[in-house]
């Protein structure tokens, strides 16, 4: 039984979603859509997922979708107006969603049962355990200083905490270092690329500030 | 969920969110006494309780000094008139001073006020919410309060405004890069995002810029002072233009636009406006001190021996923290009154080009210091060499960068 907040953020999460394609006004739609995020980002902390969910909100709600707005605003867009319908829109607007539907429903049907996924609850005793079983070579005499953070988090006398930043840290670093690398890269090269498109060499700024 | 738990949640929310915002008004008074006291002014030491408008011969006088002044302030604002102008986009008009006030208020959730507190078996964090993305959090919901200026700067419909909605949305997302690359650091010394578990860190080996006690006396603290002093400076730097407080508050600069992004607001949405700034304020003071002062800890190793976990500890922690709020927001006072206002483009330079490096280059500093034991004299040589290149070819090109737009001018 999933708890009211799920219900909550789920509501909030598609009630956004709803509003952004119904509302004419661009701003409005905008911020419908941080909503959105906003909603999606409580359900990732609804599952323990703190890390995920506040990147939601970071980088989402606080800097794409601020710049979204901004540029609406410079624009200065009025309310879109009522377009008909044409049937190639209608069709791929339906059997889109159609398609995914059929996938999530695939996706259900195929995955683990709840007998097959035992999830542990998070609670100190399993963090502890868990612990032991992360870094067997810890034992009561390792001084605090030599000990990993990962473990301290875990057994931490007053607060022990699920370290859901440093464990994805540690998978991605250790397990994936090579394929994070080159993503850099790339993204490097597509920033590099832009500054190159959009930047106006010299000459033609001077050229602009003496014709105007 | 224990009962207990809940009806601490309960409690912590109403009394932190009770300090921060009688903070806010402690420090509209403490800012125009000491706004005051630098202007060789008397300022508001009396404030009456006007018994004259019911018919009394004389206002009475409280024997408190100026302290009444904030009910006054807040008394005059709930009363003016609450005007909304025709031409507004009404509904984005009137949300968006709540957008600014509450996400600063979000944010004082995770700041951890005293040391955990012992009722039975469970320990209770002296934080509402003990997350364990702490940093992460208040930068995540700080961010969204560039919604609220932007919006009142939009939704105002009139052009000052929505000039300074726009200088102020421009100016966050430029320092917002500054202020989470500062900190990174700090993070890497730490290992850890959980404010709680940051403070006790400090508390036991000496706080971040003072490594005085516990394991703080050591080759490697003392050499990451280097790079954790410029991380204070920088962040610091960038709160200051995170709040839109001088000298970085251009979104406001009167002489240019009448009132910036608030020039339409009026009665309790302006002072809305008022209140979401000065809570920024307090808010950053706090991150400030739980990052680089030690939080709520007493210092000098005097935190070891009280029995953490009494009620009385709790509360003597609490008293710590607040008195070193409170004299970063003096601090926060002081540099307003002191420093004159950027130009715009000295603004966007400044942020983008002296600070986004420095605190790139000051994060492989701080990682080369850690690493030291790891990579031995011969890496840490050669990388120091990489370090010093890099820099010096990055300064040289962000030079290049800075005349370019002194020339042609900055938006």
């Amino acid at each position: 039984m999933p708890s009211l907040a799920f219900y909550l953020f789920a509501l909030l999460a598609v009630a956004g979603g709803v509003m952004l394609v119904a509302f004419r006004n661009p701003v409005a739609s905008a911020l419908s859509m941080v909503l959105s995020f906003v909603g999606l980002a409580g359900l990732f902390i609804g599952l323990n997922a703190y890390f995920v969910g506040i990147v939601q909100i970071l980088v989402y709600a606080g800097a794409i979708m601020v710049l979204f707005v901004f540029i609406i605003m410079l624009l200065d867009l009025n309310n879109e107006e009522k377009v008909k319908f044409r049937s190639s829109t209608l069709v791929a607007g339906v059997g889109i969603p159609l398609l995914l539907a059929v996938q999530v429903l695939g996706v259900i049907q195929s995955g683990p049962t709840d007998e097959e996924v035992a999830f542990t609850e998070i609670t100190p005793d399993t963090m502890k355990e868990s612990a032991a079983e992360l870094y067997p070579e810890i034992t009561e005499d390792t001084p605090l200083k030599d000990r990993p953070a990962i473990y301290k988090s875990l057994t931490h006398e007053t607060s022990p905490k699920l370290p859901d930043t440093n464990l994805i840290g540690h998978t991605i670093f250790s397990g994936y270092n090579f394929p994070l690398q080159v993503i850099g890269l790339l993204l490097l090269v597509a920033t590099v690329g832009v500054v190159v498109l959009s930047k106006r060499s010299n000459k033609t700024v001077a050229q602009d500030v003496s014709e105007s | 969920m224990d009962t207990t738990l809940l009806i601490a949640a309960a409690i912590k929310i109403g009394v932190f969110i009770g300090i921060t915002l009688s903070f806010v008004s402690i420090c509209v008074i403490f800012e125009r006494r000491f706004s005051a006291i630098i202007q060789d002014r008397v300022g508001p030491n009396r404030t009456m309780v006007p018994l004259s408008i019911l018919g009394f011969k004389k206002d009475f006088a409280l024997p408190i000094g100026g302290l009444t002044q904030p009910v006054a302030d807040g008394l005059k604002f709930i009363l003016k008139e609450d005007f909304t102008p025709a031409y507004v986009r009404k509904f984005f008009f009137w949300l968006a001073p709540a957008l600014v006030v509450v996400p600063a208020l979000l944010t004082m959730a995770v700041v951890p006020f005293g040391s955990p507190m012992q009722i039975g078996e469970s320990w209770i964090p002296m934080a509402v919410a003990d997350l364990n993305v702490g940093p992460l959090f208040v930068f995540a919901i700080a961010s969204l309060s560039v919604y609220g200026i932007t919006l009142a700067g939009w939704a105002s419909n009139s052009k000052y405004p929505f000039f300074g909605g726009v200088r102020s949305c421009a100016q966050m997302i430029s320092y917002e890069i500054a202020l989470g690359l500062s900190i990174i650091p700090v993070l890497m010394m730490f290992g850890d995002l959980n404010l709680g578990h940051i403070v006790e860190y400090q508390a036991a080996n000496g706080w971040l810029l003072l490594p005085m006690w516990g394991e703080g006396w050591t080759l490697e603290r003392w050499l990451m002072l280097l790079p954790l002093g410029i991380a204070f400076v920088v962040f610091t730097t960038s709160i200051f233009a995170e709040t839109n407080r001088m000298p970085f508050d251009l979104p406001e600069c009167e002489t240019e636009l009448v009132g910036g992004y608030h020039t339409e607001y009026s009665s309790m949405k302006f002072a809305l406006f008022f209140m979401g700034e000065y809570a920024a304020m307090v808010v950053g003071s706090a991150i400030i001190v739980t990052l680089f002062f030690g939080g709520w800890s007493i210092g000098f190793g005097l935190d070891g021996m009280l029995p953490i976990g009494a009620w009385w500890v709790s509360l003597l922690h609490i008293g710590c923290f607040l008195t070193k709020v409170t004299v970063f927001i003096l601090f926060f006072i002081l540099v307003r009154w002191t420093v004159p206002r950027f130009r715009y483009d000295q603004l966007m330079t400044l942020g983008w080009v002296v600070f986004f490096e420095l605190a790139l280059i000051n994060v492989f500093l701080a990682a080369l210091i850690l690493a030291f034991p790891a990579i031995g004299w011969g890496g840490f040589i050669g990388g120091f060499i990489a370090l010093v290149i890099v820099s010096f070819l990055l300064i040289k090109i962000a030079k290049g960068a800075s005349t370019t737009t002194r020339e042609y001018g900055a938006v």
